[in-house]
């Protein structure tokens, strides 16, 4: 059966991949991934697999006094219960000169520092009768009063590092001498990346210093340094095998105490060991978006020029470990303003570390900012998108240097014709439609355009099949397809003659998939390796057509030509700033009298340069936007500051969208090159699809409600 | 999970003769007991799947009364054409509920037999009257957003989580039960309880006893009536309040009205004095309103959940519009 492509509105329809002429491809893995092939990996079959469980601690500060694991042990199956009793040490613990702060050491000592920190890992035959048995392990504690209301502990926050001391540019505080002001505090919950694909790995050693895994990571590389570096073994000796990320948003950036601990079970056991977290594992072992509180402060004169901004925030980190985040960095940039400071603090409560998600720092940043700069609209009667055209950056306000590229004014435009924004009223609660208020709202966003190094080897095989290998990881935006884009047109050939290999760390190395970086950085790579292995083809082409691959290497008795290139950012990198760009516009539904809110349509645009791969920067750019709408509406782990306990760790519970939640979403991309950045001119788009969809959605609430919501989620309850 | 038996009970007898027995526990489409048991909420020795038994007709009688056995799956009974046409305000309390994958696997009797959501509840290293009696309630100064604003008892603030539970009792419906002492009828308002010194207790079924099936009698509210659930996002979500209305209009004045909410009371909470106050009154906004206004009386808020005690009401009118054909 022929399925009839049907217009899906955004211009990335019409667009065909410009550098190639042709139509977009679709995602080369697409295929195996919509029927299963595709493997992720808790779904290897090794030989004599064995299964881990973890058992969590049940109190949220203390130590523990004893710890059970009899009935655990003398259960069906169980070959193993790994506690801080008796758990080998993990030699890169180094264990007599312990630094103050650092990643959790898994089964070190009797220390808990928050509830559902890992006690103890039961290892059996089969999942179910781990499962069971480590029900079975009980422990007893020393229990202290515990610390994890960030709001309650405000006055504790503390500069951590360097990085994070206080900006100011001009004159602080400027903001309060102004005409027209906005004074206000902004809440964000904490947020769990959540992603579908729950973290998993299997382990196995092959020999006494040699050791396999399949893991849930965004970088192959990054976890083979730091698993070689916990088990003090050659980084060689690590071999990380990581083809299919199923989602990851920043929870695999870094390498987690329960990877550490298959890791090392699996040397007790002496058989392969796989360790699938469980949902409620979820949200207290792979990091989290943090709990944090803002105060924005705007002043303008009467013609919206911006005199002052200070942007204070204060987040949380666990208190074994400080993980901050540049929230306030987005106001040091984002608009022109000759007065300028901004503040950072950390609060150290008894939860695990947070760490990156989607947009961090900016995304959290961006709601308070882009909610003021609306409120400030309102203040003076200006459109918002002009009150942002008045104070449009043309160069980088933190350093007065020149932008490498910046189409966020054309963004706006397109962002404003499609959502059809002459229909907003500048008055709130004006627009009501079978019993619906309208209403209109937008915020913009913005994350730093990376690029980094990258080494690719491009290999024409004899059948005219171009080989693509580096280290990186695909966890879903499709960077094998935009790779395959990038190649088809250097090389000239179809993008079914191209295979793509990643996701293993024997590979030439490439950077960790994260931070936005890796179209600009692979892609890089891929066209520089493709551009040198066609300069060979040339150089041996005599008169034969240079672009006839497979003549050549018959003609040269060469079964295949490969070049091995690294790539990677040149002295531009201190001469410009570059950034990424975009803009966000919802038209809303709130009923006034139940404050249930609908999202009517989205509309997202980006400038984020070329782009490579016209169909998966689409769909990467739409589930931005949803998870922004996520954050903005329904997103919220709630902890019971009694007992430090989360209360709704489940799907059930903590609420992320369902496709009824999700109206029409459009994507759409100025599309035009940063010819500084890099030779093929693309941007990172990750982060920027989610940065600032959180404020468009409440300037929208504000816009059909005259409700001004400063604590995220905007649930129906805050709009009675 | 603690280890247990299973069987499949092939006949109602011998059902009834299974869970005479202390320890045993029915299980049929297991949408909640099969999570309360991996939780180690509810832990039996033995399962009696009953999914074999004759209990999934839908079926009119000549009184015009609707039966339904216990075993029809929700999926069946909210698409079922009788049910549209003789009670559309039960297939739209189910559809409201739940998703299509648990709609498909849970029944009516099911539906009816779970257990609260709230998170003290299923966290068994926290406080629950209703799971441990007498380890105190969590919730009644903890995290209770989605908490009772009626009915409640210092020992558990609890509410029912079901759609369906809400419609069946504003249509007045009644439950079938047998047991080895034969069989009995129990109204639906009076199947659920309040949780007083007893919220281990959350209905009214005795031990032994089998929920064969409900059915509802014949009545005219098939032309005016709505289900309004009001939640944190649009589906799979348990709901912040809901509202069943139903309502008979001749010449715009209400000649009987039925009202009851869920998310708001340990059991579908039916709004008597609210309904006595509709009948015969015009079927207008400001009647609604005065009814959602009685409607409210003896409510009351918690830390976390005050918002329901305005929510509520303008859930009851904007319900009673739709019901109407006014919103």
């Amino acid at each position: 059966m022929k399925v009839k492509e049907t217009a899906i509105p955004g211009n990335h329809n019409l667009m065909p991949d410009d550098r190639t002429g042709k139509s977009a491809l679709s995602r080369v893995d697409g295929r195996l991934k919509v029927t299963g092939k595709a493997k992720y990996s808790a779904e290897y079959n090794v030989k004599d697999l064995v299964y881990g469980v973890m058992v969590g601690s049940s109190v949220t500060k203390g130590t523990i006094k004893s710890i059970d694991t009899k009935k655990a042990e003398n259960a069906p199956g169980v070959l193993s219960v790994l506690t801080y009793l008796n758990a080998p040490k993990i030699p890169g613990y180094q264990a007599d000169n312990p630094s103050p702060k650092g990643p959790l050491k898994i089964f070190y000592n009797n220390q808990v520092y928050f509830n559902g920190q890992p006690i103890a890992l039961v290892v059996a035959d089969t999942f179910e009768r781990a499962l069971f048995a480590s029900t079975l392990v009980t422990a007893t504690y020393d229990t202290e009063a515990h610390q994890t209301n960030l709001l309650t502990n405000l006055d504790k926050g503390v500069s951590t590092r360097r990085e994070d001391k206080d900006f100011v540019k001009g004159q602080a505080n400027a903001w309060q001498s102004a005409p027209v002001k906005v004074d206000a505090e902004y809440i964000i919950p904490t947020e769990v990346h959540n992603p579908m694909e729950l973290h998993a790995i299997i382990a196995r050693w092959d020999a006494g210093d040699k050791v396999s895994v399949y893991t849930k990571t965004q970088g192959v590389k990054s976890s083979q340094r730091s698993i070689a570096q916990a088990f003090k073994l050659p980084p060689d000796n690590v071999q990380v095998t990581a083809p299919f990320v199923g989602g990851a948003f920043g929870s695999a950036l870094r390498t987690w105490p329960h990877e550490i601990a298959a890791v090392l079970a699996s040397k007790v056991v002496g058989k392969p060991v796989k360790l699938v977290l469980s949902r409620a594992d979820m949200f207290t072992s792979v990091g989290y978006r943090p709990f944090t509180w803002q105060k924005v402060s705007l002043g303008a004169g009467a013609d919206g020029k911006l005199t002052g901004i200070t942007h204070e925030a204060t987040g949380q980190s666990s208190v074994y470990e400080d993980f901050t985040e540049g929230v306030v960095n987005i106001s040091q940039l984002m608009y022109a303003c000759p007065n300028i400071n901004t503040r950072y603090r950390l609060v150290s409560l008894n939860v695990n570390t947070p760490t990156p998600m989607r947009g961090p720092g900016e995304a959290t940043g961006a709601f308070a900012l882009e909610s003021a700069m609306d409120e400030l609209s309102y203040a003076l009667n200006i459109d918002p998108i002009e009150l942002r055209m008045r104070n449009y950056a043309e160069t980088d306000p933190s350093n007065n240097k020149p932008y490498s590229s910046k189409f966020l004014a054309e963004a706006y435009k397109i962002g404003a014709e499609k959502i059809g924004w002459t229909e907003r009223s500048q008055k709130p609660g004006t627009i009501l439609q079978n019993g619906w208020h309208i209403g209109y709202g937008m915020a913009a966003g913005m994350f730093g355009a990376h690029r980094s190094s990258s080494t690719v080897t491009a290999k024409m095989q004899a059948d005219g099949t171009l080989v693509l290998q580096t280290a990186v990881t695909d966890i879903g935006p499709g960077t094998g397809t935009a790779m395959a884009s990038v190649a088809t047109g250097v090389m000239d050939i179809p993008a079914d003659k191209i295979k793509i290999v990643l996701g293993d760390s024997s590979l030439p190395p490439s950077p960790t998939q994260g931070g936005s970086q890796i179209a600009a950085t692979v892609g890089s790579a891929v066209h520089d390796a493709c551009t040198e292995l066609k300069e060979k083809f040339k150089s041996m082409a005599g008169n034969t057509d240079p672009a006839d691959y497979i003549k050549i290497l018959k003609q040269q008795g060469l079964d295949h030509l490969e070049v091995t290139t690294t790539s990677k950012s040149g002295p531009e990198q201190g001469k410009y700033s570059m950034y990424s760009w975009s803009v966000h516009f919802m038209r809303v539904l709130v009923h006034p009298a139940t404050g249930v809110v609908k999202i009517d349509k989205a509309i997202s645009v980006a400038d984020a340069g070329q782009i490579l791969s016209p169909k998966t920067a689409r769909s990467q750019m739409i589930g931005g936007t949803i998870m922004g709408i996520g954050m903005a509406l329904m997103e919220e782990a709630v902890i019971d500051h009694r007992y430090g306990r989360l209360v709704n760790n489940n799907f059930a519970d903590y609420h992320v969208p369902v496709q009824a939640d999700i109206p029409q979403v459009e994507a759409y991309f100025v599309n035009k090159a940063d010819n500084i950045l890099n030779p093929i001119g693309a941007k990172g788009m990750g982060e920027i699809a989610t940065i600032g969809v959180a404020a468009a959605v409440a300037n929208a609430v504000y816009n059909a409600t005259g409700k001004r919501v400063r604590e995220l989620p905007i649930t129906p309850d805050k709009l009675l | 999970m603690k280890p247990f038996q299973y069987t499949k009970a092939v006949t109602q007898q011998s059902a009834i003769e299974a869970i005479a027995k202390p320890g045993v526990k029915i299980i049929a489409g297991g949408t909640n007991l099969v999570d309360l048991m991996k939780r180690g909420v509810t832990a039996p020795d033995k399962l009696v799947d009953i999914n074999n038994l004759p209990l999934k007709s839908i079926s009119l009688d000549k009184a015009g009364q609707l039966h339904i056995g216990a075993l029809a799956l929700n999926s069946t009974v909210s698409e079922s054409p009788l049910v549209l046409e003789q009670q559309p305000l039960l297939a739209m309390a189910l559809k409201a509920g739940a998703s299509p994958q648990l709609r498909n696997m849970a029944t009516v009797g099911g539906n009816m037999m779970q257990r609260t959501r709230c998170a003290y509840f299923y966290d068994t290293t926290m406080p629950c009257n209703k799971r441990q009696p007498g380890s105190g309630c969590g919730a009644l100064e903890g995290y209770n957003r989605m908490h009772a604003i009626f009915g409640t008892s210092n020992k558990c603030i609890a509410v029912h989580p079901s759609d369906m539970c809400v419609a069946l009792a504003a249509l007045g419906a009644e439950v079938t039960v047998s047991s080895r002492k034969g069989s009995r009828v129990i109204p639906f308002t009076d199947f659920h309880r309040l949780p007083g010194d007893h919220p281990e207790k959350d209905n009214t079924l005795a031990d032994g006893e089998l929920i064969t099936g409900v059915v509802i009698s014949n009545n005219k509210f098939a032309k005016n009536s709505y289900y309004l659930k009001i939640r944190d996002r649009q589906s799979y979500a348990f709901a912040l309040v809901s509202v069943a209305a139903a309502l008979e209009i001749n010449n715009g004045t209400i000649k009987e009205a039925r009202l009851a909410m869920g998310g708001v009371a340990h059991k579908p909470w039916r709004l008597y004095d609210a309904e006595k106050a509709l009948a015969g009154k015009p079927a207008n906004e400001e009647s609604f309103n005065q009814a959602a206004q009685i409607a409210m009386q003896g409510a009351k808020g918690y830390q976390f959940n005050s918002f329901k005690l305005k929510l509520a009401p303008a859930a009851i009118t904007e319900a009673l519009k739709h019901a109407a054909g006014i919103a």
